[in-house]
């Protein structure tokens, strides 16, 4: 299984970004095999509905999981369609420990899906 | 760094004049001017020697290439947002134009393309490890949330050392850019005016807020021009388990303030020393580690 | 006054916009108020018209053939407004990101889009005391209410003078409401803030050719930007309204001063005369 977060760099153990749409990268684990890879977010400079494209994005990796801080309606719409599921990242760690938190069961299913971007 | 947003419902409540007073009062060495249809808060917010800009471009928008345009008409008749100006070449108006590419798609001699569009700048003002961002749109270029998500990406991208946290100037309403500026807000105050339709505004702020799980606390500005409604926003945030800071009377010298080009909080004035107060009343909120 | 149109604007909301278009409307033997701030139309809670009639306003939003489309997503990267997905062997579209542009139809290779109506907001018309009043509501989330202004516009009818509450900014639908517009009148507040915003307001008018004053609202003794604004760019002042604690009360509770008030409804009457006359010497001028 694929897990997404959204992250600020590209580094050993980037943080996580503080939104989905406009971070700047997505980093890509591989629960199997123990390898990651960073995958660009294209939608990062985009001038509206950037949530929806990252998550077509998401969507299109194969990802069946994303760990994020928060995450807009209109993304959620297209996630939720394709089946992943979402869980909210601890602030206080990074990445790498969010991914470890999440297979200890401590993370949470997010429930806050705050309202999207409208494209003005 | 934790981060502060000040928020208000409509444009006109005093958010900017807040916002000033907190900059001044908190000594942040990081803040930013979110409102990028109309930002103010530079007048204010002075005293940065050095100045940094850089062009924003927006969704590129269609530009016919007048010695291709062989005047067809299809583009124009094809476009539904009346931007193509007939003529021979054709023109596009910039003002009407939604960047959508239709016209591109249906010219039949490649004559049209989309172009980026220089839709403002972006300034980053700097002084000894302190840094201020904001950013201007251009006349008629409409709202953007990229544009203030790439204003606090430039603040914090330069930040150095340990803050404790930003003070971020939102725009009014609650569109786009007012939901740019909630990302990655830590504590949200929202300046409401006490009227009528100030209470409509300060419900709907509230909930887009919400939404994004930041600490939500609310003041009223110039609070005795209507004592009622005041009581009424109180009552209001209490109802809703809101964290209500205080009041901020009108005060005429909060005009001479901004005309000088400092904050409330740098003379000595009845809305600075209620602003003063607010702020000494938010800041655990502000600096508490734990959501 | 006999049919001319005015249109208010300001740079930024809470100058007072709004309480001078509703107030000179209130003084004008025969008016319409037209409120195209759709996104916050405020006009209305100070007239508290009798609603006459109401009309939804409709966009066009393309319907997809989920048997006929094929999946190519060539309408989804066309899109400029990521408006389209596709996940799990669908299409999902977004009716709050489209512009309605009609693109999509136009690169299905398969002709799986269709367009139907959608409702983006409604304009309503109704009196109160002899003033017409109409005002358009956007839905929370649209892109964008120019369709609606439009729509507005068209009810103005002839004979009358009207009296157009623009959106704040300079935005397009700033642009839509000021297109039929005979003279404008710039509301502003006597601080930096006030002259700033001014000139971005100023600036669109510009463009459009379109004559043009101000009024300097909530004025106190001291400095004013504003006004400097204002001398320095030949913008006639059409009046500096004081600041006024009673004025603040009965507008923060969405009443009309001129018709609670002999002495405001004077004050208002006089501007009208006021904006009239520069109206036509405008119009004179422009011939």
């Amino acid at each position: 299984m694929i897990i997404a977060i959204p992250v600020s760099g590209k580094g050993q153990n980037p943080a996580v970004a503080t939104s989905f749409g406009r971070a700047a990268h997505f980093l890509m684990y591989d629960d199997e095999t123990g390898q990651y890879k960073i995958l660009e977010n294209a939608a990062m400079g985009s001038t509206g509905g950037a949530g929806i494209q990252a998550a077509q994005a998401i969507v299109d990796s194969g990802a069946e999981m994303l760990l994020t801080p928060q995450c807009g309606n209109n993304a959620a719409k297209v996630l939720a369609a394709a089946g992943l599921r979402i869980y909210k990242t601890d602030p206080g760690l990074s990445a790498m420990e969010n991914l470890k938190a999440f297979r200890d069961n401590e993370l949470e299913e997010l429930r806050d899906i705050h309202e999207g971007y409208h494209g003005h | 760094m934790r981060q502060l947003v000040i928020l208000s419902g409509k444009g006109g409540t005093g958010k900017t004049t807040v916002a000033g007073a907190f900059i001044r009062l908190s000594e942040t060495r990081a803040c930013a001017d979110c409102d990028v249809d109309a930002p103010n808060l530079h007048l204010v917010n002075v005293a940065y020697p050095l100045r940094d800009d850089e062009p924003y471009y927006a969704l590129p928008l269609a530009d016919i290439d007048p010695a291709l345009c062989v005047s067809c008409g299809e583009c124009h008749s094809i476009c539904r947002f009346d931007a193509i100006i007939p003529g021979g070449p054709y023109r596009v108006n910039d003002h009407s134009c939604e960047g959508c590419g239709v016209c591109a798609l249906v010219c039949s001699v490649g004559a049209i393309h989309m172009k980026p569009h220089h839709a403002g700048n972006m300034t980053l003002y700097k002084k000894e490890n302190a840094v201020f961002s904001t950013a201007e749109l251009k006349m008629g270029s409409g709202t953007s949330g990229l544009l203030v998500s790439q204003v606090k990406k430039r603040m914090n991208a330069v930040v150095e050392g340990d803050i404790p946290f930003s003070v971020v100037d939102g725009s009014p309403g609650i569109g786009c850019p007012v939901i740019a500026t909630l990302s990655g807000a830590d504590v949200t105050l929202i300046v409401a005016e006490p009227s009528l339709s100030g209470i409509s505004d300060l419900e709907r702020i509230v909930k887009t807020a919400r939404g994004f799980g930041t600490q939500v606390a609310v003041c009223v500005n110039k609070a005795d021009i209507n004592p009622a409604r005041t009581r009424q926003i109180q009552e209001y945030c209490k109802r809703e388990g809101l964290f209500f800071v205080g009041c901020i009377p009108y005060d005429p010298l909060a005009v001479v303030a901004v005309n000088r080009g400092v904050t409330i909080a740098d003379i000595q004035c009845p809305s600075g020393n209620a602003a003063a107060e607010v702020y000494r009343r938010l800041l655990p909120v502000i600096t508490q580690r734990s959501h | 006054m006999k049919g001319k149109t005015i249109a208010f604007l300001s740079g930024k909301g809470g100058t007072g916009k709004t309480f001078l278009a509703v107030n000179l409307a209130s003084v004008a033997p025969s008016a319409v108020y037209i409120d195209c701030d759709v996104e916050e139309p405020n006009g209305h809670l100070f007239f508290r018209p009798a609603w006459q009639y109401s009309r939804t306003i409709h966009v066009p939003l393309p319907q997809v053939d989920p048997a006929v489309c094929n999946g190519c997503r060539k309408c989804v990267d066309f899109c400029a407004f990521s408006a389209l997905a596709w996940a799990n062997g669908q299409l999902i579209l977004f009716e709050a990101l489209c512009h309605g542009c009609g693109g999509c139809m136009m690169v299905c290779p398969n002709q799986a889009l269709c367009e139907a109506d959608r409702e983006i907001g409604e304009i309503k018309g109704g009196t109160s005391a002899g003033v017409r009043v109409i005002s358009g509501f956007l839905k929370p989330g649209e892109a964008t209410g120019v369709s609606i202004v439009k729509s507005l516009l068209t009810q103005a009818g002839s004979g009358c003078s009207v009296f157009i509450d623009c959106p704040p900014g300079s935005s397009c639908m700033v642009s839509e409401s000021i297109r039929d517009a005979d003279y404008c009148v710039l509301v502003a507040e006597p601080t930096r803030f006030g002259a700033h915003n001014l000139n971005m307001v100023h600036e669109l008018l510009r463009l459009y050719n379109k004559p043009c004053g101000a009024v300097l609202n909530k004025c106190q003794p001291g400095e004013d930007p504003s006004r400097d604004y204002c001398l320095h760019h030949g913008v006639p002042i059409l009046a500096r309204i004081p600041f006024d604690e009673r004025l603040g009360l009965l507008n923060s509770n969405a009443q009309i001063a001129v018709r609670e008030d002999k002495g405001y409804r004077e004050m208002f009457q006089a501007l009208l005369l006021r904006i009239d006359k520069e109206a036509c010497d405008a119009a004179v001028g422009h011939s």
